[in-house]
């Protein structure tokens, strides 16, 4: 197999996904976390990541449904939403939440709409280029997987 | 919750020992499931042995479980079982652990508030391995502060005369008083004790693990802590030294060291208070108030917010014949002074250890004050709580995780209740400082003093209710008190419909009726009839205080869960208040109770043409199945002159706070006074909904 070439597309991805500010700082010290012990770990918090991301998602969709929507809810779920997007380094989508805790703030329902609706595309975005990036890091194979040696 | 050993089981005795800080033992808490799992990782990367969970109430009972288990906690702030500053605040005070706050949020008022709350750090999402490296030298830092302060507390009672003589000095200076006031404590102790400085250092190289030199924890109960700050009082909080506390409280196993530590904790948390209520003086200065007195309502606030442990002073509270009110702490003082200068008792503000507490489940206190009319400078007034509740939210570190009642009387002679503002201020978790007013009028009180508690999330709360039957948590209650004097009726039934819903809110949580007491005082006698009607469904226990009764018969406790209520003629004209109360509490906290009557009734008998309404709430949570409870104490003064009481622009306002400990809702108390205009009478309503003199820790107990 040629590895190489997949390493070097695998590299490339990456690169462009942090060129492109859908990823930051942050990814790479998950990386940076990713060892022997736990040689996926990159994958497995990204994982978790869009499942508990999805769940903040339609709960905040459904505050945003209501009749009269209760801001301080939102403002919450947001700032949850936002806590993990930092922690995995999903750049694009954290400042889109930030956006749309400053909506909620002012209790501006249009706006908030709005962004939400940025803050989704942003997620399905990354995640899709995430998904690609890691299935092409699984068929160059858990030793090469790795990014770096632990330290 | 995972438990990571990667480095194998490191024993207690190890603890900083030749490896520290490998194998540190931290308590990791976040909810969110991503964030806590990169923090664990980053730990074990760190080589930390690392135990995580998601739930802080789960953290606490693993605490408490073992408190040695652990040397340091990092939290995040936001949980939505409980507030992640109560948690920090009861891990400090039981267990004194250094904590670690953990936010997305990076607003400077968010992290000063983590630092009030006593938080050794603050750190922001997403957390970075560098920063996690360090963490260790909180943990060695509070180690050898402790040890020192135990051994210098040994050597004599310099040491608390001069952490007293600090205290005053620095009272009331700043926000940032408690840091700086233990860092010049701690300074001092170290000059003081040069000496034994070089023993100290033998010590530790004699025993390579200092950690094995660790006295058993002791843990501080809520018995406990009011037997200490029952004697505390007595003795007099500047003047209280361990050893004498310790006679007085007279209780096996319990050194004079655990005692010293407990007091340095304690004054610093009064002081916290004082720094926070001296802050709002300055507000309400600033707001207009005339009168100085309110800075002694700042101190006054300060003791009434202890740090959700003690809920009272019982027995010293009881045995307070003068002036000095137990329990109002401020309130005696403040009454005093506002605007008065004749108020021949003189409660020194310093006494402030006595602490009346009364849990008050909160439900809705919004309705308290809708119907209040706020006609008059209502926008006046508001634009008033609002500077005074951004002042809150910045003095935020005065209480400990609970929320606080924030009285604020601005009114010109009109009675305005504004509690809804305080409201949105609920949300916050976090302690919003009392905030005292004082305006006077010359031999005016004003007094209208509404005290709402704000229960930040009361809808939090009753759908936690509904959602975690385990989680017993209130909110404080809302103390209405309407000083009803022309608009007597319209307030009044005002207040009775906002108590009746009020009421009728608690009573839809059976929950946590069972440990609920609700203490309701209504000035009114038609508030009185439909609190009467509405608490009788209640199954907690329910005080129902009317002002202007004078004497205290209606004070009966009871320590099963009846509901009691009692009415006492509306129209008492005495100068007088006469809090009718009908109160029992199915966690016997009777000597709360009796304290508070007490205190109002001896208030009354102080002034004849002064009253003094003190409502001291005291919510505490009683967990029914679960840790957490919330200890609020709310204490309002208001004290106002004779019926012909002109309410002078500046109200004075007690303070009420909250001391919750855990509350998955985070109540905060606002205690809103209102002034009235003219008053033909003292009728001072209020209400207070909540838990009376829970005894927060046999609620401990109960978990």
């Amino acid at each position: 197999m040629d590895y190489s070439d997949l390493r070097r597309q695998a590299a490339y991805m990456k690169k462009s996904l942090f060129d492109q500010g859908y990823l930051d700082e942050q990814f790479y010290q998950l990386e940076d976390l990713q060892d022997d012990v736990s040689p996926n770990f990159v994958e497995e918090v990204v994982t978790l990541f869009f499942k508990d991301s999805s769940r903040l998602l339609s709960n905040i969709e459904q505050a945003l449904e209501k009749n009269s929507p209760d801001f301080q809810k939102l403002d919450s779920l947001t700032h949850q939403l936002k806590g993990s997007t930092s922690s995995i380094g999903a750049l694009k989508v954290k400042n889109e939440c930030t956006l749309l805790r400053e909506y909620c703030n002012k209790e501006n329902l249009d706006g908030c709409f709005r962004t939400f609706q940025k803050v989704k595309r942003e997620h399905a975005i990354l995640r899709q280029k995430l998904e690609a990036y890691f299935q092409l890091l699984r068929q160059i194979g858990p030793a090469e997987g790795a990014s770096r040696p632990v330290i | 919750m995972t438990v990571e050993e990667k480095r194998g089981i490191m024993g207690r005795e190890e603890g900083p020992g030749d490896n520290f800080p490998v194998g540190m033992r931290v308590l990791a808490v976040d909810d969110d499931p991503i964030c806590l799992k990169v923090l664990e990782t980053l730990l074990i990367r760190c080589q930390y042995n690392v135990t995580t969970t998601n739930q802080a109430i789960k953290a606490l009972n693993m605490l408490r479980e073992n408190k040695d288990k652990f040397d340091l906690v990092i939290s995040d702030v936001h949980m939505p079982d409980m507030d992640g500053f109560k948690l920090l605040e009861l891990v400090g005070l039981e267990m004194d652990l250094p904590v670690i706050m953990l936010s997305a949020n990076g607003e400077t008022k968010a992290v000063m508030k983590g630092i009030t709350h006593g938080a050794c750090d603050y750190l922001l999402k997403p957390v970075r391995i560098e920063e996690l490296k360090n963490i260790w030298q909180h943990v060695v830092r509070r180690r050898k502060f402790d040890r020192k302060e135990r051994r210098s507390l040994d050597n004599g009672e310099d040491c608390e005369k001069l952490q007293a003589a600090n205290s005053e000095g620095t009272q009331a200076t700043d926000a940032n008083g408690p840091v700086n006031d233990n860092g010049k404590v701690n300074r001092k102790r170290k000059e003081q004790n040069d000496e034994d400085e070089d023993d100290y250092e033998e010590d530790t190289h004699e025993s390579e693990d200092p950690s094995s030199q660790k006295k058993p924890r002791v843990v501080w109960s809520v018995e406990l802590h009011r037997k200490f700050v029952a004697a505390v009082n007595q003795l007099g909080v500047e003047k209280a030294v361990p050893k004498r506390i310790l006679d007085i409280m007279n209780v096996d196993k319990l050194t004079r060291e655990n005692v010293a530590s407990h007091l340095q904790k304690y004054r610093l948390y009064l002081k916290r208070l004082s720094a926070v209520a001296s802050q709002h003086a300055n507000m309400a200065a600033a707001l207009g108030g005339r009168d100085t007195s309110y800075l002694h309502m700042g101190s006054f606030n300060g003791f009434t917010n202890f740090h959700g442990l003690t809920p009272f002073q019982p027995s010293g509270v009881s045995n307070r014949t003068n002036p000095k009110l137990p329990g109002l702490p401020g309130l005696a003082p403040g009454m005093v002074q506002i605007g008065q200068t004749r108020h021949s008792t003189n409660i020194p503000m310093n006494d402030l250890s006595k602490f009346q507490h009364i849990a008050v489940p909160v439900n809705q206190h919004e309705n308290l004050f809708q119907g209040i009319p706020t006609s008059l400078e209502l926008d006046h007034l508001q634009q008033k709580q609002k500077g005074i509740n951004e002042l809150n939210n910045h003095l935020q570190g005065v209480f400990s995780g609970a929320s606080n009642s924030n009285l604020i009387c601005a009114t010109n002679k009109s009675l305005l209740l504004q509690g809804h503002h305080q409201q949105t201020q609920l949300r916050e978790i976090g302690n919003q400082p009392p905030v005292a007013i004082r305006s006077t009028g010359v031999d005016r009180l004003e007094m209208g003093s509404v005290v709402s508690a704000h229960l930040p999330d009361l809808s939090k709360c009753s759908e936690t209710w509904q959602n975690t039957p385990s989680l017993n948590v209130y909110g404080v209650n809302s103390l209405s008190t309407g000083v009803p004097y022309n608009d007597d009726s319209m307030i009044s039934s005002n207040m009775g419909t906002s108590l009746a819903s009020t009421v009728a809110q608690l009573h839809g949580n059976p929950l946590n009726m069972s440990s609920k007491n609700l203490l309701v005082t209504t000035q009114d006698s038609l508030i009185r009839r439909d609190m009467q009607c509405q608490t009788s469904s209640l199954g907690g226990t329910t005080l129902l205080m009317s002002s202007g009764i004078a004497d205290p018969k209606f004070l009966s406790f009871k320590s099963s869960g009846n509901v009691e209520q009692k009415s006492n003629d509306p129209k008492q004209q005495q100068n007088a208040l006469g809090p009718n109360m009908a109160f029992s509490s199915s966690c016997n906290s009777t000597l709360s109770n009796q304290t508070l009557l007490n205190n109002v009734a001896e208030t009354q008998r102080l002034k004849n043409r002064i009253y003094n309404k003190k409502m001291d709430t005291i919510m505490i949570n009683q967990p029914s199945l679960d840790t957490a409870f919330i200890t609020q104490y709310a204490k309002t003064d208001k004290s106002h002159c004779d019926n012909r009481l002109t309410f002078c622009e500046d109200n004075m306002f007690g303070s009420s706070k909250m001391q919750g400990d855990f509350v998955s809702n985070n109540c905060n108390f606002d205690d809103l006074m209102n002034s009235t205009i003219k008053p033909e009478r003292d009728d001072i309503g209020f209400v207070v909904d909540g838990e009376l003199g829970s005894d927060l820790f046999s609620l401990s107990t109960c978990l």
